[in-house]
């Protein structure tokens, strides 16, 4: 949609918490609230208030007069609002019952209900934010945790956007630089030029890496963790899993390879959002349907961002362990040494001389006697806030888009770096600086591609 | 009392190097042309360097002789040094540029001229310009609806106080000129092509006088003419350094600057085998604290200084008061030595413009070793105009709001005789175009410098006189100057300007190009003895497995005649490009013009491949066209700023509009949105 009509929305997640904004913004925002709020002794005031101003007043339904909510309406006068239109927000305090028909009152007067992310898509167009920011709003509205939210958050404030404003120079200065030398030859000279300009392509390029290994911290905030439970059979995977589910999701028996496909199970810990894969215990089978489920337990452990190793301390480690150790080496690992109400066969010591790698996080656990859930849930939350995971604390990039920019801004730097090994004349550096320079531009949105827009609007829902 | 009344097709007013062009272009295309001039003896004067080309000049000239002009051809048959610099650089910015006699360059343009079918050259001073008005045919832009429908937007341009006349003014349409005597000249088209000589005036120091470049008659009325059309006029400046009596300077104190040993010509149509010649040289010597400190003490006897010049100089061409200031902590400046023709022994004194006094001018020079004993012959001086802000010009060099008027040349607010031809070139052939009802010829920025050039004068805020540089072009290793002919010669062909001979002879170049560039990707070398042994000897790693030759073209240490040892079928094949005529030389090899072709394309392959990249984002917008009835009023959510600048600009594409500063990427999307949407709706 593209029109100056005034929409509304409630603007805040509907909850049991009692308070809630509907935000109405355009050109009418002002005027169809003023129809609907009246003060205590009954005046209509809105029209006439200074912009930035919080009012307490009544919402009454326009047909019968009645009273809905006692709210506070603040105003906001174009250009000075989120949306850079007029802008009248109402704090509702009756609860969802309150807030909803708060709404449809202001829809009854004249505004439109918003379609999502419409808001965004104003402020954007009228040039109050820019793309980054816009679409750093709409992965708040799309993020599933409070991680992911503090991510957001970050860039919206515009750290992404002053880090890659700060790369983004660093790119500009030497294009003009190559471009000034080349016109006038007389007064700036490229001596020396190509081992200077290795210096500083090699700490752009080290930025841009270190921006980039957030991404996939950065999509795992965003998605939730990719968390796999692996183990030999009959270890006790699956009363795990229903112990942090805190449900019993899987059925659980005392054969060996009960669980013969994937289940998969979406759980909340500390504000840590993970997706949860209990899978076929992984050992040589005959059986067919068990093979399939064993496969698969391969291929989701390799694809996982943190794997659960499963180990039944009342049995001694064996081969098999050995091989599915071998088999995901390298990734995130948190040990629960399950069965800990039962006679101990192994130690944390027979597990460290398994395993190569070093911090190596074990938790005791008794899925029957729901033990050791306290911990699993510290070491997780640890692992996720001391930076294992996340390796640039204060910009992580949440947007596939983005890193797609710049993984394109690290290729065409590598590019010129080349051309500086090849020795190709300076002018020739300037092409895929260019491009890096581009790159950059379009998660600000400061190159305006054809393509970029549609993609970005795509998302805002632009209807035809 | 009678006068005389004359009908033709087309008026060219001046005969610089932007109205020889334009004028050219339009009695080549047929059209009855008369082009006035003020002194037929200046035709193509030459009043500042006396060379042609240089640094991104070059290209210009290239690519205007690849459309079929004229400038090319005539440096090819006057120059008296030529030399491609920056050959230790890439490709790209190699830019040839040769030494001109001017008295000859002049001479031998004037004769092309005089040659010229439908082609009159009147001695003249127009004074008027005659129009009609429109405004009744055309609605007026319909801002005044739009008021009422936008109400936020009203309260503030009121407040702003908005050019008001952008958008609202009646359209005119221009039907002929009027000379100082009275003589009327009906036509269809006229092309403002003034140069420096509308109001001019010129500044020695303290000395003023009201002509133009060399003493030369300004033109006086016809500023009058144009503001009352609506036309608005600014001022520009520029300057030139003295000129030298040769047997007063002591070259033994400077370097000698030769020519290049093998000259390569401007024109694709010059056989280089024609233009070898014994050249004349120039000299290279420096300024030093003396000559600053002279410069220095006298600064407030320069008019620039002083306040006396009001417009606005070149900061990319400045004269030596301006880089003493502005390179405080530079010990000395280059100066060039370069002779104004064979018939005289004048010397340009490059690098060395000014406008001090006569004086503080001959102290200055005389502190610059071999000038101690010289004398100059004429001053240096500056030179103030009346030009127009080119963002009142359609890509096509015409007039927004006039119809029939195009203008072309230093009038554009740009500098130098090679932006000035290509102007007139492009002003001309779009005149015609008009008149034959026909598109006109409008170049992108990924298509020539030319393209570049205009885009730049009518988008872009100029605020000096606009000199062309690499840097501006953002392609450019797309647009070398080696391939214009490959990039143009088409677009001239479909003109009318290039003939069927000419364009035949590029097709047969280009498929010759083609033929050797496959036979090198597909030809093979093994790692055998041999082959290792030419690496070796040619200092390249030798070779693991089997290659192609064109592989091994990428290296940079070889080149196109030192694989010939061990290209085995390399003189078979040749025998079979002899039907190529032109393009091999006369002992049956390829011509260099060929090979420059080969290497580049496979050298630079990946370069060439991401920069075709860019062009293919850059594009995008480019094709967006804007409908010419928009109304931007009704786009809603422009900011402001935005929403006036493109009602002024109003630009042609959105790739045009992005560039206009004051209009944000925001406000592209803005606008892209709305043109989508308009166009589902309709």
């Amino acid at each position: 949609m593209f029109r100056t009509d005034t929409i509304a929305a409630v603007a805040t997640a509907l909850n049991d918490s009692g308070i809630g904004i509907v935000r109405i913004s355009g050109e009418k925002a002002i005027e169809i609230a003023d129809s609907v709020f009246f003060t205590k002794s009954g005046r209509r005031i809105l029209r006439e208030v200074p912009s930035h101003t919080i009012h307490y007043g009544l919402i009454k339904d326009l047909r019968d007069g009645t009273v809905i909510d006692e709210v506070m309406a603040s105003v906001f006068i174009a250009p000075k609002s989120y949306t850079a239109e007029d802008t009248v927000e109402i704090n509702c305090h009756g609860g969802v019952l309150a807030v909803q028909k708060v709404l449809e009152t202001v829809l009854q007067a004249g505004a439109r209900l918003a379609e999502p992310g419409e808001f965004t898509k104003r402020a954007f167009l009228n040039g109050r934010i820019d793309l980054s920011e816009a679409e750093a709003v709409m992965d708040v509205i799309h993020s599933r945790n409070e991680m992911a939210l503090r991510a957001s958050v970050d860039q919206l404030q515009g750290k992404l956007e002053e880090k890659i404003r700060g790369i983004r120079q660093e790119i500009l200065y030497e294009i003009a630089f190559i471009e000034s030398a080349l016109d006038d030859p007389e007064h700036i000279s490229l001596n020396g030029y190509p081992e200077k300009i290795t210096e500083k392509l090699d700490n752009v390029i080290s930025d841009i890496n270190s921006l980039l290994q957030t991404a996939d911290s950065g999509r795992m905030i965003k998605e939730g963790i990719s968390t796999v439970i692996v183990g030999k059979p009959n270890v006790g995977k699956s009363s795990l899993l229903n112990m942090i589910l805190g449900q019993e999701r899987a059925i659980v028996t005392d054969v060996a390879g009960t669980t013969r496909d994937i289940l998969e199970e979406s759980v909340k810990l500390r504000g840590v959002h993970l997706n949860i894969i209990d899978t076929a215990g992984i050992r040589e089978t005959e059986d067919t349907v068990e093979k399939i489920g064993v496969e698969k337990a391969r291929k989701y452990a390799e694809d996982a961002d943190l794997i659960l190793y499963v180990a039944d301390t009342s049995q001694a480690l064996d081969e098999n362990d050995r091989e599915i150790l071998n088999l995901i080496k390298g990734k995130k690992i948190i040990f629960l040494l399950n069965k800990s109400d039962l006679e101990q066969k192994i130690s944390e010591q027979d597990i460290l001389s398994l395993t190569s790698g070093e911090n190596i996080r074990m938790v005791h656990t008794s899925a029957k006697e729901k033990e050791g859930m306290e911990d699993l849930e510290r070491e997780i939350e640890e692992l996720f806030f001391s930076g294992h995971l996340i390796q640039n604390e204060e910009i992580w990039i949440t947007n596939l888009r983005h890193k797609e920019a710049l993984q394109n801004t690290l290729d065409s730097l590598l590019l010129v770096k080349k051309s500086v090994e090849d020795r190709m004349p300076e002018d020739f550096y300037s092409i895929d600086l260019m491009a890096a320079y581009a790159s950059l531009g379009s998660i600000l949105g400061e190159e305006v591609g054809e393509d970029l827009i549609e993609e970005i609007f795509s998302k805002f829902c632009m209807g035809k | 009392m009678s006068e005389i009344r004359e009908k033709v097709d087309v008026c060219v007013i001046g005969a610089g190097h932007a109205g020889c062009e334009a004028a050219l272009a339009c009695a080549r295309l047929g059209l009855e042309t008369v082009i006035f001039t003020v002194s037929v003896d200046s035709i193509a004067l030459m009043p500042c360097n006396p060379n042609i080309g240089g640094s991104s000049k070059g290209h210009l000239v290239r690519e205007l002789d690849a459309l079929g002009g004229e400038m090319g051809k005539n440096i090819d048959k006057t120059f008296i040094q030529s030399k491609m610099l920056n050959v230790s650089k890439g490709p790209a910015v190699h830019s040839l540029r040769a030494q001109a006699d001017k008295a000859e360059y002049s001479r031998a343009m004037r004769k092309v001229l005089e040659g010229q079918e439908h082609l009159t050259i009147k001695q003249a001073e127009v004074c008027e310009l005659l129009w009609e008005d429109l405004s009744e045919n055309f609605p007026v832009d319909s801002l005044s609806q739009a008021d009422s429908s936008a109400s936020n937007d009203k309260k503030d341009l009121n407040k702003s106080g908005e050019t008001a006349g952008v958008g609202r003014t009646a359209e005119k349409k221009v039907t002929g000129v009027k000379t100082f005597t009275g003589a009327v000249y009906e036509c269809k088209a006229v092309i403002l092509c003034t140069g420096t000589y509308l109001n001019a005036r010129c500044l020695c120091g303290e000395a003023i006088t009201y002509t133009g470049p060399n003493g030369l008659q300004a033109a006086t009325h016809l500023t009058e003419s144009l503001e009352k059309m609506g036309i608005v006029l600014r001022r520009f400046k520029t300057g030139t350094p003295a000129r030298m009596d040769g047997r007063t300077i002591d070259y033994s104190k400077m370097e000698e600057q030769f020519g290049d040993e093998r000259i390569v010509p401007f024109s694709f149509s010059t056989d280089p085998e024609t233009i070898q010649k014994d050249q004349a040289s120039c000299w290279l010597t420096y300024t030093n604290q003396e000559t600053h400190d002279i410069i220095r003490a006298n600064l407030d006897r320069s008019p620039i200084y002083a306040g006396i010049i009001e417009g606005t100089g070149p900061r990319y061409c400045p004269s030596i008061e301006d880089k003493v200031v502005k390179f405080a902590d530079k010990e000395r400046h280059q100066v060039f030595l370069e002779p104004e023709g064979l018939q005289t022994h004048e010397m340009y004194v490059g690098g060395m413009s000014s406008s001090l006094p006569e004086d503080v001018q001959l102290a200055m020079y005389r502190t610059v070793p071999g000038l101690e004993h010289c004398k100059i012959v004429r001053n240096a001086y500056a030179i103030e105009y009346d030009c127009i802000n080119a963002n009142q010009l359609y890509p096509s060099l015409e007039f927004k709001k006039i119809r029939g008027l195009f203008a072309g040349g230093q009038f554009n607010g740009s500098s130098g005789y090679e932006e000035a031809a290509c102007q007139g070139l492009v002003a001309g052939i779009n005149a015609a175009m008009e008149i034959f009802g026909r598109e006109p010829l409008i170049m992108d920025r990924s298509e020539s410098y030319i393209g570049v050039l205009i885009d730049d004068l009518v988008t872009k805020d100029n605020r000096e006189p606009y000199r062309m540089m690499t840097s501006r072009a953002e392609y450019r290793l797309l647009l070398r100057q080696d391939n214009a002919d490959r990039r143009l010669r088409k677009k001239g062909y479909e003109i009318g300007l290039i003939s069927e001979q000419q364009y035949q002879d590029l097709l047969m170049k280009e498929e010759l190009i083609e033929r050797e560039i496959v036979r090198l990707k597909e030809t093979k070398v093994g790692a055998g003895q041999e082959i290792q042994r030419f690496m070796e000897a040619h200092g390249s790693v030798p070779l693991k497995t089997a290659v192609s030759l064109a592989e091994l073209l990428c290296r940079p240490e070889l080149n196109y005649e030192n694989i010939a040892e061990i290209d085995r079928e390399r003189s078979s094949v040749f025998e079979e490009y002899q039907s190529y005529g032109r393009y091999m030389t006369s002992d049956g090899k390829l011509s260099r013009e060929i090979i420059d072709q080969i290497e580049i394309e496979i050298k630079y392959e990946g370069y060439i491949v991401r920069q075709k990249r860019q062009v293919e984002q850059y594009k995008k917008l480019e094709k967006k066209e804007i409908p010419s009835d928009i109304n931007y009023d009704q786009v809603p959510s422009l900011r402001l700023e935005a929403r006036q600048k493109l009602k002024e600009f109003r630009p042609i594409s959105l790739g045009q509009a992005s560039r206009i500063s004051g209009v944000s990427p925001a406000d592209i999307s803005v606008l892209l949105v709305y043109l989508e949407k308009t166009k589902s709706n309709s």
